[in-house]
């Protein structure tokens, strides 16, 4: 594993920004008081005219984005997920949504991987808060290389983009090749028995699983999920159709998340089993990252458990 | 202004008071008393003082205006129709479930509307973000934005304003409607955002307090802002909710309330006096 790259997806956001900001003079970035940790510092280093502090005042930044987005510029308004969307919740709603302004949201420190600041910083709500907002586009990016190719497509896309980034440095998934589009699914690995959508660092976990499942002799698909809206449908179907059940993984509450949405659409469309691997709607606590996945069961063990519990449902 | 400016400005205020009375009237619903106490200062801006065209509703220099108290949209309809920007017989429409005009504003149905308001002391936040558009710009255009006495209680007017204060938006005019009234009784009674010019003073504003029924002192207050350099500038107007309708003024009954029949047709026989006195004069 020594090869392995490792890279927190929030030091990809603000290296992408750099590199955004070079192409796009109309790009601004605004933080609210978390340069360094959400690494807009980086932004703010190289092109200080285009950055704007606006403290400690998660509100009102989203206000501010929202007025400077109908001038013309592409905003990007950065913040912890938790008061990105959590406290900031009805200001993106309602200066935001309602008039589908062309504000990105890059909310960093997601989930429980936040570590040793412990449940008030741990939001593992801010899918569900931001998936109930008509025409919010949601991308939760697995590793380095996909988020920064998330990045430069909110940047392209026409209305408001939700961007989740975690603390915590995660192995790299995927190559130079790899090509990202909103609202597009795709597989990883191809089986016969069971499908795991997974988002977000549980992506590179789902890999593990596949392995750890393979060697049972249980063959998987994998598919990675980095919109989560709007969630690709035609990826889901084609994955009961293959494989009859599915399991989801997300670092996030088990409610509200990858997992509902999943659930929602083979409810709707071609019932089968779909269990959720995600945090079991409670609150998260301290300690380092990598001991909290494995306690709350974000881990390639738990994945293959559920997806052999996914299977034995299958009629 | 000389005198037949001001006289033609006081007759669209009542043309516009006649506006919110129709549109209120035929939704059965909606926000007269708060509505009517802000004519007045947006008579000003979009017939006298606002680089706006109403065949160019988009047009990118435009001042920009941002009603926060969203729910005066009567008021705020019922002059950018005045001003051209779509026909007067559309306020018949308000509230209606086929009509562009939502009971709050809506920026990407009604033509001259600049930001989707509503939901109290987030418009303040979107102006500021337009006046550092103008400001990144070259301080290309000058934005405008009114509150309500009440609205000042949310707590995100005042990260909008220390942000204002501290990113130097002098292209900003914050200005208050002081009507003294709020849903639920008197502001004082509710939970008094009093003495309201010391506060905007405290958080680095220029203030100017004001009639806000009076043109002269809009004139001459605006002016003030235009050339306050390097902070922005609240105009704290007192005013009277329900100005013009005799039995809507000072009533905190009809913040929310429209006119039936018999209250419609005196609302408008009152106001048609009001400018059959003003075309004498």
């Amino acid at each position: 594993m020594a090869d392995v790259i490792k890279t927190a997806t929030r030091d990809a956001y603000g290296k992408a920004l750099v590199e955004l900001a070079g192409k796009n003079d109309k790009l601004i970035v605004l933080d609210a008081d978390l340069a360094a940790a959400t690494k807009t510092g980086m932004f703010k280093k190289e092109y200080p005219d285009r950055f704007y502090d606006c403290g400690i005042a998660e509100a009102n930044m989203m206000g501010v984005a929202a007025g400077l987005s109908t001038a013309g510029f592409t905003v990007f308004a950065s913040s912890f997920a938790m008061f990105a969307a959590g406290r900031a919740f009805e200001q993106v709603r309602n200066t935001i949504g309602y008039p589908h302004l062309n504000v990105k949201i890059g909310a960093t420190h997601a989930g429980i991987s936040v570590g040793e600041d412990g449940a008030s910083h741990q939001c593992c709500e801010d899918i569900g808060l931001m998936r109930t907002i008509p025409g919010m586009t949601i991308l939760n990016p697995a590793d380095d290389v996909e988020a920064r190719l998330a990045v430069f497509a909110a940047a392209e896309h026409d209305g408001p983009v939700y961007m989740r980034f975690g603390r915590l440095a995660v192995p790299r998934v995927f190559d130079e090749n790899y090509k990202f589009e909103i609202g597009k699914g795709a597989y990883l690995a191809k089986g016969t028995d069971v499908t795991i959508i997974a988002t977000g660092l549980l992506v590179e976990r789902a890999i593990a699983a596949v392995e750890l499942l393979k060697a049972e002799g249980i063959s998987a698909s994998l598919i990675n999920m980095a919109t989560i809206k709007p969630i690709d449908r035609d990826i889901i179907l084609d994955a009961v159709k293959t494989t009859g059940c599915l399991v989801t993984a997300e670092e996030h509450n088990v409610i509200g998340g990858l997992g509902s949405a999943v659930a929602e659409v083979v409810a709707e469309t071609c019932p089968a089993p779909v269990l959720r691997v995600g945090v079991e709607d409670t609150f998260g606590k301290s300690g380092p990252a990598l001991e909290l996945l494995e306690i709350f069961g974000l881990n390639a063990q738990n994945i293959a458990e559920k997806a052999k519990a996914a299977i034995a449902l299958k009629k | 202004m000389d005198k037949a400016e001001k006289k033609q400005l006081r007759l669209t205020a009542l043309r516009v008071r006649k506006g919110i009375i129709e549109g209120t009237y035929n939704a059965k619903s909606g926000h007269p008393g708060g509505s009517l106490s802000i004519a007045e200062i947006l008579t000003y801006l979009y017939f006298k003082e606002m680089n706006v065209d109403p065949k160019d509703p988009q047009k990118a220099d435009r001042d920009r205006f941002v009603l926060s108290k969203g729910h005066a949209a009567p008021a705020l309809y019922a002059t950018l129709a005045e001003r051209g920007f779509f026909p007067v017989e559309d306020l018949k429409t308000l509230r209606k479930s086929d009509s562009y005009l939502q009971g709050h504003p809506n920026m990407n149905y009604v033509p001259g509307v600049d930001m989707s308001t509503g939901s109290l002391g987030q418009g303040i936040s979107a102006a500021c973000g337009m006046a550092l558009a103008s400001k990144i710009e070259g301080d290309k255009f000058r934005v405008y934005t009114v509150l309500g006495d009440g609205e000042i209680e949310e707590g995100q007017v005042w990260e909008a304003c220390m942000f204002a204060a501290a990113k130097k938006l002098d292209t900003l005019t914050v200005i208050v409607d002081n009507n003294n009234l709020q849903i639920d009784g008197t502001v004082e009674e509710v939970n008094s955002p009093y003495p309201i010019p010391e506060k905007f003073a405290a958080f680095g504003f220029n203030v100017i307090e004001i009639d806000g029924h009076c043109f002269d002192c809009i004139e001459d207050a605006v002016n003030q802002a235009k050339a306050c350099k390097g902070k922005p500038t609240a105009i704290i107007m007192k005013t009277i909710k329900g100005k013009d309708v005799s039995y809507m003024e000072n009533q905190v009954g009809w913040h929310g309330a429209a006119p039936k029949l018999e209250q419609y047709e005196q609302a408008m026989a009152e106001l048609d006096a009001k400018i059959a006195a003003v075309e004498a004069e």
